[in-house]
């Protein structure tokens, strides 16, 4: 959509909390599950109708002023609500074990969050490529204009892309709440790497997010098993060296 | 052209004037005041560098915050090995961040709009990293604590010493002042009238025969050098030098208080400061939701106040 959002991080840390709140009320997963990536994409609808709709025309810039105001708005609302300790939830019931496989064990409940990655991976590559709303987004980021003459609704066709993607961030902040820690500065921890991963990646390709993510998550798991104090930095590195060769990213197309 | 000279005497004037109203600040204010004014005049230098990379040159930085951090730790690591001197310690955080500055300007400037931005800002969370993880020069989370304030021949004669927030303070004032006027010469210069053509223009610019990248390259690492010597005013100010000084909502806050206060004006990003200071310290101290008010705050200057507050007093 090229829209730099620095709070899509926040959507992250809001969905992990709706996460909990609903697990501490209810003690269903599964209805977490569903309700918090639906509340993300409303709330990013209404985001977007009200605040970013005006700024597009005025570049990047202005994205990024915006977005951090709202990044310390939600982090200072979900430090009202819930306090600064950290929180958890457990892994839905049937996922807090362990499976045997190829001869490693792994918990099931990373296996399940790889599934869902994979779902979702998949539904985005095939749904940008083959769907009409994939078509349609892709000709309105790439001529505005001219998809708008050509009958496209292009407003409305943006804020459904960007509640999608405020309701992916909810689902990924759903699916991590049990792995991870619930606190309210893991919308920044997140926020860095995805921007990495996309910049790595090359932006507006979806395959290059996904081996953006690869790449970041081996690299991560590599460094901190070899030289643990620097995992990062090597992340970082890696990033580095990629965008010197190629400025727009692995798969991003030149500008 | 009169008008220019007109306004420009004006400006000079209206500055003169704020200069020595700040300078008069120790009389009167009461303490904490004088805490938060120190503060935000070494904030005010870091804005002003940051406006010369993004409304001089054009040149989005998110990463501008780990070069104030450098010179802090660099200032830092000098002072607690008993260097002494004003000079030395200003400049070594100055040198320190330039130095750092030149490899990753010549990474990041290959690059421009939101890759410049977000590649800075991922050298700047490495270095961050750095600082966290490299404990047996930083200390970790820690920080590097105990930094004693240096003492300047002459002022011990007169029996002033930096301890004291008054004399502090005007110490600060005058290395904004100095930037100001620097950065100032800079920009009306004929290096800061080509940096502002190729912002306009590379492609013009590099068929004129101006070697953009070059350009580009000396405005980032002066930008940093000045940012590294508010890093060391920064250590000396606080005592204390932490990695939470590189991190990156520090270089948004940077960028927020040059857009508050108007781009390419420098006179902009001092007020800026001020306004951003002043509600960080200022509504911590009385009310606990201060972040949901500074963030609300700034949605509403990005929504309505476009030009920043300069722009507020250049449209009337």
């Amino acid at each position: 959509m090229d829209v730099l959002n620095l709070a899509h991080g926040s959507f992250y840390m809001v969905g992990a909390y709706i996460a909990y709140s609903v697990v501490v009320a209810t003690n269903s997963f599964w209805l977490a599950f569903v309700v918090a990536p639906l509340l993300l994409a409303l709330l990013g609808a209404a985001l977007e109708v009200v605040f970013f709709r005006r700024l597009y025309r005025h570049g990047h810039l202005a994205q990024v002023l915006l977005t951090f105001g709202f990044t310390l708005v939600f982090v200072d609302l979900v430090r009202a609500q819930f306090g600064p300790t950290t929180r958890s939830i457990p892994p839905p019931p049937g996922l807090g074990g362990a499976v045997e496989l190829f001869g490693a064990t792994f918990s099931s409940y990373s296996l399940f969050v790889l599934g869902v990655a994979i779902a979702v991976g998949a539904l985005l590559l095939l749904g940008w490529r083959f769907s009409r709303v994939g078509a349609v987004l892709r000709a309105g980021v790439e001529d505005k204009e001219m998809a708008g003459l050509l009958g496209v609704d292009v407003p409305r066709v943006f804020t459904f892309t960007f509640a999608f993607g405020a309701g992916l961030a909810g689902l990924a902040g759903v699916v991590a709440a049990p792995e991870f820690a619930i606190y309210p500065g893991m919308d920044a921890s997140v926020l860095i790497l995805a921007l990495v991963v996309v910049v790595l990646g090359g932006l507006g390709s979806i395959e290059g997010a996904i081996l953006g993510a690869l790449i970041v998550g081996l690299g991560y798991v590599i460094g901190t098993t070899l030289f643990p104090q620097f995992a990062i930095g090597l992340i970082f590195a890696v990033m580095a060296a990629v965008l010197v060769l190629r400025p727009s990213g692995l798969l991003g197309r030149r500008p | 052209m009169i008008l220019g000279r007109l306004t420009s005497a004006r400006n000079a004037a209206l500055l003169a004037v704020l200069a020595l109203g700040l300078a008069s600040v120790p009389l009167w204010a009461p303490r904490f005041w004088i805490y938060i004014a120190t503060q935000a005049l070494i904030f005010a230098v870091f804005a002003m560098s940051l406006d010369l990379l993004l409304g001089y040159a054009g040149l989005p930085s998110l990463g501008h915050a780990a070069f104030y951090g450098v010179g802090a730790y660099a200032c830092a690591l000098l002072a607690l090995r008993q260097v002494d001197g004003l000079f030395p310690l200003l400049l070594v955080g100055g040198v320190a961040a330039a130095i750092v500055a030149m490899p990753i300007g010549a990474l990041s400037l290959r690059t421009s709009g939101v890759y410049f931005l977000m590649l800075t800002l991922a050298f700047a969370q490495m270095l961050w990293g750095l600082a966290v993880n490299w404990v047996s020069l930083t200390r970790g989370t820690d920080g590097l604590i105990g930094i004693p304030r240096p003492t300047l021949v002459g002022l011990d004669a007169l029996e002033i010493s930096l301890y004291e927030r008054g004399a502090f303070f005007v110490l600060c004032l005058v290395v904004a002042v100095l930037t100001f006027a620097v950065l100032q010469v800079l920009a009306r210069s004929p290096f800061g009238k080509t940096l502002e053509g190729i912002r306009e223009n590379e492609t013009r610019m590099r068929a004129l025969g101006v070697p953009t990248f070059r350009y580009r390259f000396a405005a980032f690492v002066v930008a940093a050098g000045i940012a590294g010597v508010a890093g060391s005013l920064a250590a000396m100010s606080n005592g204390y030098a932490t990695p939470d000084l590189l991190y990156w909502t520090a270089s948004g806050f940077g960028l927020v208080a040059v857009v508050v206060g108007g781009t390419r004006s420098l006179i902009g990003p001092v007020l800026g400061a001020f306004v951003v200071l002043v509600a960080q310290l200022g509504l911590s101290t009385y009310v606990d939701r201060w972040e949901l008010i500074l963030g609300a705050l700034f949605i509403g200057f990005v929504l309505f106040v476009p030009g920043g507050l300069v722009g507020l007093v250049r449209r009337t």
